[in-house]
């Protein structure tokens, strides 16, 4: 059974269809890459594999470890094992991000049946976890994103990713705004998450990022469809020849 | 038109029950000669309606519908169903003097655990057997506003207190109203003073007894602040749901002061706290700050003057609310900076967060400067959670309820940091998660 499967899937916002039909299958252990221009469709996708409200889908199915996953809410999904890493991470001032780490892990566990952590062990595993990303400790007594740069924000997305340790991640825009010492922060972040158990689906405008998390899949998005499937190669291809072809393609 | 004599049904009530209670109301002589004029201004007056300015957002013609008449003595039964009720407002350590249905409880309350400078007795006693001057004193007060009047003619008991110049209080002092009557009404007055650098902490409570509905308070405190010293008042309205708590705070501050105070209100149909701080003696710093936790059809009204009458004052104002099904949450801030007030600093902010759409909340701050060398600002804002960061929390494992909560005690947690005191700050954020778990 695939870990994920998008079939047919056509969504719309307020009176504007935007997926027109989305096959997607990612099985345990792959990385996705999907690139294409800006407005195909590739945001929209992460949103609604999410739960984002706003989006309503018209037809087609996703299916998580073979469950219906559209009839789930959002805190069910992420309980379930689905991360998205935010293209733009928000601000929350007032909670820490320390009292909403543990909040959100205890929430999954909860929901998972699982033993909530012990503050010890809690801690235990954040600072490990903060040190490999390079994270101070002093961030993680501040508001959730607050003040952080877009490096620090995105860092703080693989951490969770990392303490959560979902079986889907879903990264969005992960290179936006970040230049190449964050870049390769966050990257080997991701990279040292890999395992057979888990995919990724990394969700790009620029072959650059995919130097640094090197896809086993690339697809082509374009108006809302998925037009073209490769290895990494197709990344190259595309770095060199755009994507007007596709656009006419579609 | 004559407002005088277009006399509300609720108006003709209040002149029944002051006539019906006058006999049993403490003191003669003076005393009810002070009543009796007051009831007078009173009446010149009638009850706060939306065409006088003040009152514009709490209509008392309209809210209160009907005055209660005066409660009871309480008698050894709710004595005990009172006693029952202080858990629900308990504050670590702090002494409490315990008025149940405006009548100063002896055997609930602590006066022994206060030490040495510190001076406690009961309005009633003064009133009844206190010198004249000590008397007409407790009586007077230079506001025209009628619910304070009111509270002047009807007033049955309170606490008088006094810490002597110096002296630091080791406990919180703490009155916790209770009332344990329904359809009664308490007019309980209080007066707090602090010698010159002493140091205390004062909270207010309010409370209902298991049973106890359709009551009315109307409460009045005055706060003397001395040269030096350092107070923190805290105030928790959490009275029934369907009761009226009508609040009334005078305070004057000395000179190099510092006065830190916050307001809870997460309790009753139609509550008001309306504060009058005069900032008296130069270099003081005044924190006023509260929340408001409403819901159902509860309507609650924070209203604040600050008075800058001197140079070289520092004012902060902080206030939330937050405002479920339909809900009504007032704010009315005012600060007057007088010619002379100099090198004044005063900042007012107050926000209001709508959890439903038939909520609402007016917030109205007023700046009214008269001198030209000063720092004040304000500013409000009302609005509903941000469903970005909504969906953030609920992305990472939140159910929707829990989000919720986790934006509204940050949302709160911005004034409730204004507390001073540790402990108390921990005590109304459990409050406030209490008010949030009953949401859930």
């Amino acid at each position: 059974m695939a870990l994920l499967e998008v079939r047919d899937l056509h969504v719309r916002v307020e009176d504007r269809e935007i997926l027109h039909g989305l096959d997607l299958t990612v099985n345990a252990g792959e990385v996705h890459a999907i690139m294409g221009p800006n407005g195909s469709g590739k945001s929209t996708l992460s949103h609604v594999i999410a739960g984002k409200p706003g989006y309503e889908v018209t037809d087609g199915q996703i299916l998580f470890k073979g469950e219906d996953l559209l009839a789930m809410e959002p805190d069910e999904r992420a309980a379930k094992g689905v991360f998205l890493a935010f293209q733009y991470p928000v601000e929350i001032p007032g909670v820490a991000t320390m009292n909403f780490l543990r909040t959100a892990l205890n929430a999954q566990r909860k929901a998972r049946g699982e033993d909530e952590y012990s503050t010890p062990d809690f801690l235990k595993k954040v600072r490990e976890v903060a040190k490999s990303l390079n994270i101070p400790q002093d961030m993680l007594k501040r508001g959730v994103n607050v003040g952080f740069s877009g490096g620090e924000k995105k860092r703080n997305e693989v951490l969770q990713m990392a303490l959560f340790e979902p079986s889907l991640c879903i990264l969005d825009e992960m290179d936006s705004g970040l230049d190449i010492d964050a870049l390769r922060i966050a990257a080997d972040g991701v990279n040292a998450l890999r395992s057979p158990d888990r995919a990724m689906v990394v969700i790009t405008h620029y072959q650059r990022l995919l130097n640094y998390i090197v896809p086993d899949f690339v697809h082509v998005m374009s108006r809302g469809r998925v037009v073209k499937s490769g290895d990494k190669q197709l990344a190259l291809e595309l770095e060199a020849s755009g994507y007007a072809q596709f656009e006419d393609a579609a | 038109m004559n407002l005088v004599l277009a006399k509300t049904d609720t108006e003709r009530a209040v002149s029944n029950v002051f006539a019906t209670a006058r006999d049993r109301l403490p003191g003669a002589g003076e005393v009810a000669e002070a009543r009796r004029r007051a009831f007078e201004a009173y009446e010149r007056a009638g009850l706060p309606h939306r065409r006088i300015e003040e009152w514009k957002y709490t209509d008392l013609r309209a809210l209160m519908r009907e005055v209660a008449p005066l409660a009871g003595r309480p008698d050894a039964a709710a004595i005990t169903r009172a006693k029952a009720a202080l858990e629900l407002v308990a504050v670590d350590g702090a002494a409490k003097l315990v008025l149940v249905d405006g009548v100063f409880v002896p055997e609930l309350s602590g006066i022994a655990e206060l030490g040495a400078g510190i001076s406690v007795r009961t309005l009633r006693e003064i009133l009844e057997n206190g010198a004249n001057d000590a008397r007409s004193d407790l009586l007077l007060t230079s506001t025209t506003d009628a619910v304070i009047s009111l509270n002047t003619a009807m007033v049955t008991d309170g606490v008088v207190i006094s810490v002597a110049d110096g002296t630091a209080l080791s406990r919180p002092i703490q009155i916790v109203h209770v009332a344990t009557a329904s359809s009664a009404s308490a007019f309980t007055r209080s007066h707090v003073k602090l010698g010159k650098a002493a140091r205390a902490t004062f909270i207010e409570s309010f409370v209902a007894a298991e049973g106890a509905s359709a009551y009315q308070a109307n409460d009045a405190v005055i706060l003397w602040v001395g040269d030096g010293a350092e107070l923190s008042h805290l105030r928790v309205v959490a009275d029934a749901a369907d009761a009226v708590n009508i609040s009334s705070g005078i305070v004057t501050v000395g000179a190099k002061a510092k006065l830190n105070l916050f307001n809870m209100t997460r309790g009753g149909a139609v509550s008001r706290y309306q504060v009058f701080i005069t900032l008296a003696g130069e270099g003081s710093d005044l924190s006023v700050n509260g929340i408001n936790l409403l819901k159902d059809k509860q309507h609650g009204d924070t209203t604040l003057v600050v008075d800058h009458a001197v140079p070289h004052c520092t004012s902060r104002e902080n206030f939330r609310a937050v405002v479920d099904d339909r809900g009504h949450s007032v704010f009315q801030g005012r600060i007057i900076v007088r010619p002379d007030a100099q090198k004044t600093d005063g900042k007012m902010m107050t926000r209001a967060l709508l959890l439903s759409d038939e909520a609402e909340a007016d917030n109205k701050p007023e700046l009214e400067i008269f001198a030209d060398d000063v720092t004040c600002g304000h500013g409000a804002t009302s609005g509903a959670l941000d469903e970005s960061l909504l969906f953030y929390l609920r992305a990472r494992g939140l159910c929707e309820k829990d989000a919720q909560a986790l934006l509204i005690q940050a949302f709160l947690g911005e004034a409730i940091e204004e507390i001073a005191d540790e402990s108390l700050r921990e005590f109304v954020m459990a409050q406030a998660e209490r008010w949030l778990e009953v949401r859930r």
